[in-house]
């Protein structure tokens, strides 16, 4: 069978795939899914309804502002010196959000090292990403808890385990689905097109989520890519879709669109989220030195939370009151996460030692017991 | 499991007990459905078990290996076949830097239940990729386990005992003895991580692993007829190592000489030497000597019998001990 029929073929058994995304030729212009302007319009897409209520618009109003204020906050820990690194989400709070609330308690999400808006939506705490760029430890959470695994820094190593994640979730006839979490830089990864190729032949049940934020360090998508990633989808035999990454509204549809198709059976769904990196690739990188501020100034005329907050005002659905509320409680989570941060002790040494197997190792323990020794030899003695 | 089995069937008839005794038991590798795998080990498996238990993956190691990872985070037990040893290295970056990590990372929140089965070694006159020894990698990865089986016995009972390890295994199958034949008991005779002492002696100890153990055998049995009584020592696992084992017989013997197909160099003898000289220096007649392959890519077939330790090498080895 050909790719070509086996898309059709899925088209079939999925009422709603939005048809124009996955079959114009690679010349035809990218098509761009969003349903709030950057004005803050409401825009309606047949192939994406969104039924949304007022208290929900609200609600994710709050999660993109309590998002970047503590990413802020992070920012300022590192320039403190709390922090030995930090990879700031800045301009992609939507796409993350958006996303982060399409899961059901029981999708699972694995994430790179940005995914802090993810995190927030999976109930994750601020302090545990926190610990890992403080060097406290890897990643401090049970992934098995909040369905949120550890982050991975190994460009697209998270989505072949995404995949395999979603094999078992066929293998256990569970409607659950999986998002794996990368950017326009991994898409070049071996390791990504190996797990489109497993997901598309087992049909699994996972959503590439692309946030295309434009720059892999210091290189544009150009050095990626010739086609809108998206449409490398079409290749492997399954939908993609390119979404307004900084429209929370949009991010929110696709993905819930894309879980549900991927949960019924139908496969796996690439999501490209088109949106840009405002700050940094972490705060030991210097973007003056290979793009202009024309750039980023003109993704600043899209940001996410400009255009949700002047929905919410056009339509009467905020009064000054509620957005008080919640730069109040974004002051609090500032200060949590400050306090929180500086607080955080260091680990005892022999956490070197721990969890190295799950049973026991001579050789590790071994170490462990040598290690132990010579630092009691040290306990008030001269050389302390 | 009575009568003799070869080292094939006997790793067969393990796989076919772990997929009985646990549901969760997985099978993944590239031709191991309806063709049994290039080695047949997984012969008839999976018209038992079924293809979404005996998985026929797509060619891509990486691939194979970092969704194993997946599935083990869903609470899966996978076991991987590596067709052949060289074609494990673009599974390297998920082994090393994903599987061996992961449950460190996590503070011990997940599971790594991951067997990693690769015929390993040469002596069959393969095209080049095809007869690697590249344990030292793999030992030197905290967070993996290593082992190595020489006999049926342990063949199958090293891998059952891998697969029900909470931890992932490197299970390094020796090919060429794939057809040798032994005993399988009914039960296993030693721990996943102890050595054997499988031919006691006095004069000088000789440690392998793998298919250098029947080689070892041999020049034991020769040198017996000079009147040497040579000790031979089946490592079994190289991570961790038992040297508990191999410090007694160092102290009785005073000589070690350990032999491995792979280069010498930063070899796993290498550090035996290093640590059996520590634990037994004032017991040791002769400095610990090592025999193995030389620091080159292993060569074509018509010459690998020059490049692979022989009795005669091992030998050699022992004169130049005694000769201390």
């Amino acid at each position: 069978m050909t790719v070509k029929s086996t898309a059709r073929a899925r088209k079939k058994a999925a009422p709603g795939v939005p048809d124009n995304l996955r079959t114009k030729g690679s010349d035809a212009p990218p098509e761009l899914v969003q349903l709030l302007t950057p004005e803050g319009e409401r825009v309606e897409n047949p192939e994406f309804p969104l039924a949304i209520t007022d208290d929900e618009l609200r609600s994710l109003y709050r999660d993109l502002v309590l998002v970047r204020r503590f990413d802020a906050e992070a920012t300022s820990l590192q320039r403190q010196g709390e922090l030995g690194l930090w990879a700031s989400l800045l301009g992609q709070e939507a796409a993350q959000v958006g996303s982060g609330r399409a899961m059901r308690p029981g999708d699972y999400a694995f994430p790179t090292y940005r995914e802090h808006g993810v995190a927030w939506c999976r109930d994750v705490d601020p302090l545990n990403l926190l610990g890992m760029f403080r060097g406290v430890n890897h990643g401090g959470w049970d992934p098995n808890e909040k369905n949120f695994h550890l982050y991975t820094i190994v460009i697209g190593s998270q989505t072949l385990h995404a995949t395999g994640y979603a094999m078992g979730i066929t293998k256990d006839g569970a409607d659950d689905a999986v998002i794996a979490y990368f950017g326009d830089g991994a898409s070049s990864q071996g390791d990504v097109n190996e797990a489109f190729t497993f997901a598309s032949v087992y049909n699994s049940p996972v959503v590439f989520f692309c946030q295309n934020n434009q720059w892999a360090i210091s290189e544009p998508t150009t050095v990626q890519t010739r086609i809108p990633l998206y449409r490398r989808a079409s290749g492997f035999g399954f939908p993609g879709v390119r979404v307004d990454g900084n429209d929370v509204l949009a991010c929110l549809a696709v993905t819930r669109w894309a879980l549900d198709h991927a949960r019924s059976g139908n496969g796996p769904v690439l999501i490209e989220a088109f949106t840009y990196r405002m700050g940094a690739h972490t705060t030991s990188d210097d973007p003056t030195r290979y793009r202009m501020s024309e750039e980023t100034e003109a993704w600043k005329a899209k940001d996410p939370i400009t255009r949700l907050r002047a929905h919410l005002e056009k339509q009467g659905l905020a009064d000054e009151a509620f957005f008080a509320g919640i730069d109040a409680e974004s002051e609090e989570l500032g200060l949590r996460v400050r306090e929180g941060v500086r607080g955080m002790p260091d680990p005892d040494p022999t956490l070197i030692f721990d969890h190295v197997y799950a049973e026991p190792h001579t050789l590790v323990e071994e170490e462990r017991a040598e290690y132990e020794a010579y630092a009691a030899s040290f306990e008030g003695g001269e050389n302390h | 499991m009575a009568g003799q089995l070869s080292i094939a069937k006997a790793l067969n008839e393990a796989l076919r007990k772990s997929l009985e005794s646990d549901p969760k038991t997985v099978l993944m590798g590239e031709d191991i459905g309806k063709l049994g795998g290039v080695f047949r080990i997984t012969d008839g498996l999976q018209k038992d078990f079924g293809e979404s238990r005996v998985i026929d993956t797509p060619l891509a190691e990486s691939g194979i290996m970092g969704t194993a990872i997946g599935l083990a985070l869903r609470g899966y037990r996978p076991v991987v076949e590596i067709q052949f040893d060289g074609f494990v290295y673009p599974a390297f970056d998920q082994i090393v830097s994903q599987l061996a990590k992961m449950h460190a990372r996590a503070l011990g929140h997940v599971k790594m239940p991951v067997t990693v089965r690769i015929p390993y070694a040469g002596g069959i006159g393969a095209v080049e990729h095809h007869s690697e020894s590249h344990e030292a990698y793999f030992a030197h990865t905290a967070g993996l386990r290593v082992v190595s089986p020489s006999s049926a016995q342990d063949a199958h009972w090293m891998l059952r005992q891998s697969i029900e390890s909470d931890d992932p295994v490197i299970f390094l199958e020796p090919k060429r003895r794939y057809w040798d034949k032994g005993e399988v008991l009914d039960a296993p005779d030693l721990p996943l991580h102890a050595a054997r002492v499988v031919r006691p002696g006095t004069d000088a100890t000789l440690i392998a692993y793998g298919p250098m153990v029947k080689v070892c055998l041999e020049a034991a049995a020769a040198a017996e007829e000079e009147g040497r009584q040579l000790e031979v020592i089946d490592l079994r696992s190289l991570s961790p190592v038992d040297f508990g084992t191999l410090e007694a017989s160092l102290k009785r013997t005073g000589r070690g000489i350990v032999v491995h197909e792979a280069p010498v160099f930063m070899g796993m003898g290498a550090e035996l030497a290093a640590r059996l000289t520590e634990r037994c220096f004032y017991h040791l007649e002769a400095p610990v000597l090592r025999v193995g392959g030389y620091f080159a890519p292993y060569p074509p077939s018509r010459v690998e019998e020059a490049f692979l330790p022989d009795l005669d090498r091992v030998l050699d080895a022992v004169d130049r001990a005694l000769a201390f």
